[in-house]
């Protein structure tokens, strides 16, 4: 099932101001037909050398952050190319919820259909939430969907924004599709006033 | 009388099916183009929940992103683009959807071929799986980019999910000076506005230096709407529009094409409606314009000298300054004319038709491209290449020493081959200048196709205006 209603998992800071889609997935990765494998390529030039052996520095291969299902970014995050294929990638690494400063809109957009939160929370709160987990990487967070409140390690609580419609999709587990179809007499009815039937 | 609308609420109050309570809009999609890359998924998705595509008559194929601009005699040589190929040729079969392929006259970039087809028509919703849809909003349509999942749902339902956007003008008023195209236009308007500034909306363009651009021009400007952060960007359609599309085969023909004239010529924004947002712009004041950095906002008058740390304002541009410089390997206050290129590409979604190609070929007629440079000519269209070739066009380029290819997106991407070395400077007329884009560790600078020819003859970038006296 896709519903997300709570999580408390452990995260993983990569505060960086504008990682576009291209950073999160590299276009050369593009070409598959399927969703799965797309993490192993998941910030791809970050992680790899150029022999594609792990490096040494990668946050995302580190015992360290092993198992975190949040991931802790900066500013914008997400801009650039529309690819669907960055939060699938990110989903496929095994994140479920990002805590950013801001998101690019389309990339917003795409990880709530994906099932992925997005969750924005101020500059300063981001920040400390890094350092505090740099430090102790084993704390825990908790995103509690209905509630829309984050509860940092040091027990703080914050609220987030979502939009009370994808807010449902996501408690629900309720796709766009499943959605629109259950309204298909009202677009039928739209075709035909319009004359948009398929006599073309 | 109902209230003044702008043109996009006029488009959008059209297509609203229903509007959920606190949620968005289902709005009905017109026209739905796809391509290899971003479908497969969409039509596996459907396959698992065993629902066929519902309209596949407003619905178009082509084969762009992957395909190689080599010899397409000889068999496609990277499997997962050979797999991504056949997987849409398979898929556009079985749900009865029209594709152009590499095998028919219509094949190219998803955004060229909409257009010079007729398939892009004024107040229209179009949407594809690519950014760069905006570009069709040319045509007074309402045109935006979407997703995998998106892409699946307009397949499934011919519908989208849509909040409404707000609304932004951007009047150009005046004169476009010489040397001056769309391409620099839009560099500009970015450059003012920053890579954020139409976050959330859509832009209208306005103004007398907007209506004196051709068709060519405006999907140019369109085109790269999506780099400012805008949902869509569209100009209100008008007799330029029209004499572009009569004739096209998607178009209405006769008798049909004059009553949706008279229809199309509704499409404008009314007096005393009005934009969430407005920026006023002189054409005066803008000159051919070059990328410096990293994104396509950090763009520059090529006259002027690459901004300095105190140009800036606060520490995190003075940072995203410096760490961009240092990958492009620019100095801060030193003039970018002159920097060296080791490619230039001409193509691309951005500037890849006839207007494009004739404006490089103008430069590069009777020239040589430096020795040092690889220069790409990849037209946006198999009907672009076959015009281009009757105009003398390709022999110019090939006479020059560009490499001529077939269409595709090519370098613009760099998924099918086609690719920048790590560390080389490309000069070139795409649309993004994100680092890697095209290729690992490639360094781009995005200019028009006039300034990318003289790039590649020079094999340094300079300023169009004045090269040649400087030679
Ligand atoms: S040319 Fe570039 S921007 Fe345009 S559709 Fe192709 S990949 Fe996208």
């Amino acid at each position: 099932m896709n519903a997300f209603t709570t999580l408390t998992a452990t995260a993983l800071p990569f505060l960086k101001d504008d990682i576009d889609t291209d950073q999160i997935i590299p276009a050369r990765f593009l070409t598959g037909t399927t969703k799965a494998g797309l993490g192993a390529k998941l910030f791809y030039d970050w992680r790899y050398d150029d022999q594609g052996q792990i490096k040494a520095e990668s946050l995302f291969d580190s015992t360290r952050f092993q198992g975190s299902q949040i991931l802790i970014a900066g500013h914008n995050f997400g801009c650039g190319s529309s690819r669907e294929h960055a939060p699938w990638s990110l989903k496929d690494f095994g994140f479920r919820a990002i805590i950013a400063v801001s998101f690019a809109d389309i990339f917003y957009n795409n990880a709530l259909k994906n099932f992925l939160l997005p969750i924005a929370l101020p500059e300063a709160v981001v920040q400390h939430l890094a350092q505090t987990i740099e430090q102790d990487p084993s704390q825990t967070i908790t995103v509690n969907l209905a509630e829309q409140c984050v509860t940092l390690p040091n027990q703080e609580q914050h609220h987030f924004e979502i939009n009370a419609f994808r807010k449902t999709c996501l408690l629900e587990g309720l796709d766009d599709i499943a959605f629109v179809l259950a309204h298909l007499p009202q677009i039928e009815a739209y075709e035909k006033a319009l004359g948009k039937t398929a006599a073309l | 009388m109902s209230a003044p609308k702008t043109l996009y609420e006029k488009i959008w109050d059209a297509h609203v099916v229903h509007q959920t309570e606190g949620g968005p809009a289902i709005v009905y999609i017109d026209r739905h183009l796809i391509h290899e890359v971003t479908s497969p998924q969409a039509f596996s998705g459907l396959a698992a929940r065993g629902i066929p595509v519902r309209r596949p008559d407003l619905t178009t194929a082509t084969e762009d992103h992957s395909i190689p601009t080599t010899d397409r005699s000889k068999p496609i040589e990277d499997e997962a683009a050979r797999t991504q190929l056949a997987t849409l040729a398979e898929n556009c079969r079985k749900h009865g959807i029209t594709l152009f392929d590499v095998a028919s006259n219509h094949q190219g970039i998803v955004h060229v071929i909409g257009p010079e087809l007729g398939l892009t028509q004024p107040g229209m919703t179009m949407v594809c799986g690519d950014s760069h849809t905006s570009t069709h909003g040319a045509f007074g349509a309402l045109a935006f980019g979407i997703g995998t999942s998106e892409v699946e749902l307009v397949l499934a339902s011919q519908c989208l999910l849509q909040a409404p956007s707000k609304t932004m003008e951007i009047r150009v008023e005046g004169t476009l000076p010489l040397g001056v195209t769309a391409k620099d236009v839009i560099l500009y308007i970015i450059s003012k506005i920053g890579v954020g500034g139409a976050t959330g909306h859509v832009i209208e363009y306005t103004g007398s230096a907007i209506r004196s651009l051709s068709m060519e021009g405006r999907m140019t400007l369109c085109n790269m709407s999506i780099e400012a952060g805008a949902r869509a960007g569209m100009v209100a359609p008008d007799e330029v529009t029209f004499a572009y599309l009569k004739d096209k085969p998607f178009a209405p023909q006769g008798e049909a094409f004059e009553t949706a004239c008279q229809r199309w010529r509704e499409l404008k924004t009314d007096v005393g409606a009005k934009y969430d947002t407005q920026v006023i712009l002189q054409a005066e004041d803008i000159e051919p314009m070059v990328t410096y950095g990293t994104h396509p906002g950090m763009a520059m008058k090529i006259s002027a000298m690459v901004p300095k740390k105190d140009d800036f304002n606060t520490l995190q541009e003075q940072e995203e300054l410096l760490a961009a410089l240092d990958y492009m390997k620019l100095e801060p206050g030193h003039p970018i004319a002159g920097t060296p290129i080791d490619v230039v590409f001409i193509g691309s979604c951005t500037n890849s038709r006839m207007e494009d190609l004739r404006a490089a070929a103008e430069v590069l007629a009777d020239k040589r491209v430096a020795s040092h440079v690889r220069a790409l000519v990849v037209p946006g269209s198999a009907e672009i290449k076959r015009q281009a070739e009757a105009e003398g066009l390709s022999q110019i380029f090939l006479d020059a020493g560009c490499e001529w290819r077939e269409p595709g997106c090519s370098m613009c991407i760099a998924m099918n081959g086609d690719v920048v070395a790590p560390g080389q400077a490309c000069a070139s007329t795409s649309n993004r200048n994100f680092k890697g884009r095209q290729g690992k560790g490639s360094r781009t600078f995005l200019v028009s196709p006039a300034m990318a020819a003289a790039a590649a003859i020079s094999g340094r970038l300079v300023d169009i205006r004045t090269w040649e006296t400087h030679a």
